[in-house]
């Protein structure tokens, strides 16, 4: 535990006592160096291959190799402890792998497309099949909708985290809403977009918007904002809340003015990582927001002409339905464009939030 | 239920509750006017203010039942119009004249997806967790954890992406090598001749274990860190190597915490939609060969069969919307009960 310094390298003598042998320092280097020749010995006599399978068969045998070494010179229980030391450590190399494979996958193929051109201009009379275009457009839209989702969101959100935090206690009716929260905070988005889509779309008779998939992400985001925005709230000092009553500040005031802006920080924390989150949300916006080539700033533009607004995601799986599987063709690189835009964008939103929370702690 | 319920100003929109009676906490002075002298004119603007507080709250409730009450309305009439059972039936074709569809192929791939996400990502989720609190020198720990919730900042059409392009075509490898040395299990069994190219459950359920390790991971962190410290120092004084400290102090406590960590994880794969839909190619025949392409989920065929669905059908999807809400529903529940009892106990 990094608390309390690590314990050393080599576990000090066990149940041997003071002269417990321990593996030289050289050993484990040399393992190191030898696994991977002994496994390219391998792979020239048997059939196997592959960049993948040398990894991770050169990681197991590693694994294996230092365990063997030192169940032979240490014991049985330093091995377990190698062993589960070097397992432990996969672990983390199997979970940090893919995340440098994808982002570095989509870097390489967006950054073939990504230019001037492509962050400023938008696919009308653009033939898909055929190379130019860009994504002004869905980046618009994304921006424009994630920003109303949060403007809805937010006042929502934070009204209902008053209440939880300072109104509701343990009564009964606080501890439903907190129930609902939690069960709000599970909805699957697509089941999120169908409620839209049917209240809004079927039922009331509105068309397919760019604000119809806002009230969407609104849905999924009110939760996150509740969540983190109750919480802070609650780690703000009993004290300040105090003094303000000793000094005869009535309860709402003392909430809007002393205990809000101690927790101000936090809360525009959980914000940004809401808008963060829905940012990326696709599947509600497939449902609610059709196909547009245009430029379109108004959220409520309905079907006919002008058309709702195109966002990044759907975008990004409209080129890739247009694709149909061919990797090489344009309409697949302008996807992984957009992928790139997009991911640099909730990056973006996720920097500013941890800056934000940095800088702005609950102050007591 | 109007319009304004659903979108229109939350605050303007509902009628203010009287706030319910009870008890307070004890540093704050009734406002019932008993002490005007140190509330002086406030009380009206706290009674405004609570009320508008607990709109908000019941426009929360309010969402959720119309969520609720929606997609029940528009299911029942779809469900009603249908000659085959729904919970049996693997074909989907609600628009032909004798309307016939069922959840039975979505639910199994639904389920079995998600099931060989988990599988693969609890144990890797839960090493991480472990090797950054116990193992990782403590000045890179912080962003090393920093660097798996990157992961959750990936969008799913971004792993759909990925997993489209690079990670099925090169499972083709392992594919074949699962087949030959573990063909007998009959799950890994792969019996096409051709090459395989695996827009397989397979193939979804690593993009989705990909996507739920860094909940899992962030979650069991947290339990992990609670584990008392005293408990940690007496392990290692008493000549526990790290691992026995590990396995005899750290994970007996943790385990609930796991647990439910790994079932909000498991509620997130089965709502995955994009990636699912993207990687997997669509077959509505049930199988058990994992490693096979083709299969559908309750999620992915919302998205895709939306655009061509006509009224049954769109109350068909919708019905499929609702079943998939409901085991999500059950699957959160359960985590967050088996969160609450360890936090009481």
């Amino acid at each position: 535990m990094a608390l309390l310094g690590r314990p050393s390298r080599h576990p000090p003598a066990l149940a041997d006592g003071l002269t417990a042998r321990c593996l030289p320092r050289y050993a484990l280097p040399v393992t190191a160096a030898a696994v991977p020749v002994a496994v390219l010995g391998l792979f020239a006599v048997t059939g196997l291959q592959g960049v993948a399978g040398f990894v991770v068969v050169s990681a197991l045998l590693f694994a294996a190799a230092q365990t063997a070494l030192s169940y032979l010179v240490e014991g049985r229980r330093s091995a377990v402890d190698r062993l589960c030391t070097a397992l432990l450590c996969l672990a983390f190399a199997a979970a940090a792998l893919p995340l440098l494979l994808i982002v570095g996958y989509t870097v390489r193929q967006g950054l073939k497309v990504v230019d001037l051109q492509f962050l400023t201009h938008s696919m009308f009379r653009i033939n898909p099949e055929k190379v130019g275009g860009g994504v002004y457009h869905a980046i618009v839209g994304t921006l424009v909708q994630a920003l109303l989702a949060a403007a809805m969101a937010t006042p929502v959100g934070v009204l209902v985290a008053i209440y939880l935090a300072e109104y509701g206690g343990r009564r009964r009716f606080a501890r439903l809403v907190s129930f609902v929260v939690d069960v709000m905070a599970g909805v699957p988005s697509v089941v999120a977009g169908l409620f839209i889509f049917t209240a809004w779309i079927l039922v009331l008779g509105f068309q397919k918007s760019g604000f119809a998939g806002a009230m969407a992400l609104f849905v999924v985001m009110l939760p996150v904002v509740i969540r983190s925005a109750d919480e802070m709230l609650r780690l703000v000092p009993d004290e300040l809340r105090e003094a303000a009553y000793a000094l005869g500040i009535p309860r709402w005031r003392t909430i809007l003015q002393v205990v809000l802006p101690a927790a101000l920080g936090g809360i525009v924390t959980g914000v940004m990582l809401g808008v963060a989150r829905i940012a990326g949300e696709t599947a509600p916006l497939l449902l609610l927001v059709s196909l547009n080539q245009r430029i379109e700033f108004n959220p409520f533009a309905g079907q006919t002409d002008p058309r709702p607004q195109e966002t990044l995601p759907t975008l990004i799986f409209e080129q890739f339905g247009v694709a149909a599987g061919n990797a090489e063709s344009p309409p697949f690189q302008r996807a992984w464009g957009a992928a790139l835009v997009l991911i640099v964008l909730i990056g973006l939103l996720n920097l500013v939030a941890r800056f934000v929370a940095r800088f702005a702690r609950v102050r007591g | 239920m109007t319009t304004s319920d659903v979108v229109g100003s939350p605050t303007a929109s509902q009628p203010a509750p009287p706030p319910p009676p009870g008890q307070r906490p004890a540093w704050v002075e009734p406002d019932d006017g008993s002490s005007g002298l140190a509330h002086g004119g406030g009380d009206q603007g706290d009674r405004v203010f609570r009320a508008l507080t607990a709109a908000a709250s019941v426009f929360v409730l309010l969402i959720m039942a119309a969520l609720a009450a929606f997609l029940v309305y528009r299911a029942v009439p779809a469900l009603a119009a249908n000659t085959a059972n729904f919970a049996t039936e693997q074909r989907w074709s609600p628009d032909a004249d004798q309307p016939r569809f069922g959840v039975a192929a979505a639910l199994y791939f639904t389920l079995l997806t998600s099931m060989i996400a988990v599988v693969l990502a609890v144990p890797v989720a839960v090493g991480v967790a472990l090797f950054i609190t116990y193992l990782a020198p403590r000045r890179v720990s912080e962003g090393m954890g920093y660097l798996v919730e990157l992961l959750a900042a990936v969008p799913s059409i971004v792993y759909g992406l990925w997993g489209f392009t690079v990670l099925a075509p090169n499972l083709a490898g392992l594919v074949s090598w699962l087949d030959r040395w573990f063909g007998w299990t009959i799950v890994l069994r792969y019996r096409p001749d051709n090459e395989p190219n695996s827009y397989s459950p397979l193939a979804a359920g690593i993009v989705l274990a990909i996507m739920i390790l860094p909940i899992i991971s962030s979650l069991s962190r947290e339990v992990f860190r609670r584990v008392p410290r005293e408990q940690v120092e007496a392990a290692l004084g008493l000549g526990a190597t790290r691992w026995e400290m590990i396995w005899m102090t750290v994970l007996p406590v943790g385990r609930a915490g796991v647990t439910s960590a790994s079932l909000l994880g498991l509620g997130r794969a089965l709502a995955e939609t994009l990636a699912v839909t993207m990687v997997l190619s669509t077959a509505y025949n049930l199988t058990v060969h994992i490693t096979e392409s083709g299969g559908v989920t309750l999620a992915s065929i919302i998205v895709l069969k939306y655009g061509e669905a006509g009224e049954v059908g769109t109350g068909a999807l919708v019905a499929a919307g609702l079943c998939l809400f409901v085991i999500t529903l059950a699957v959160n529940f359960v985590a967050r009960m088996i969160l609450a009892r360890q936090k009481v106990g």
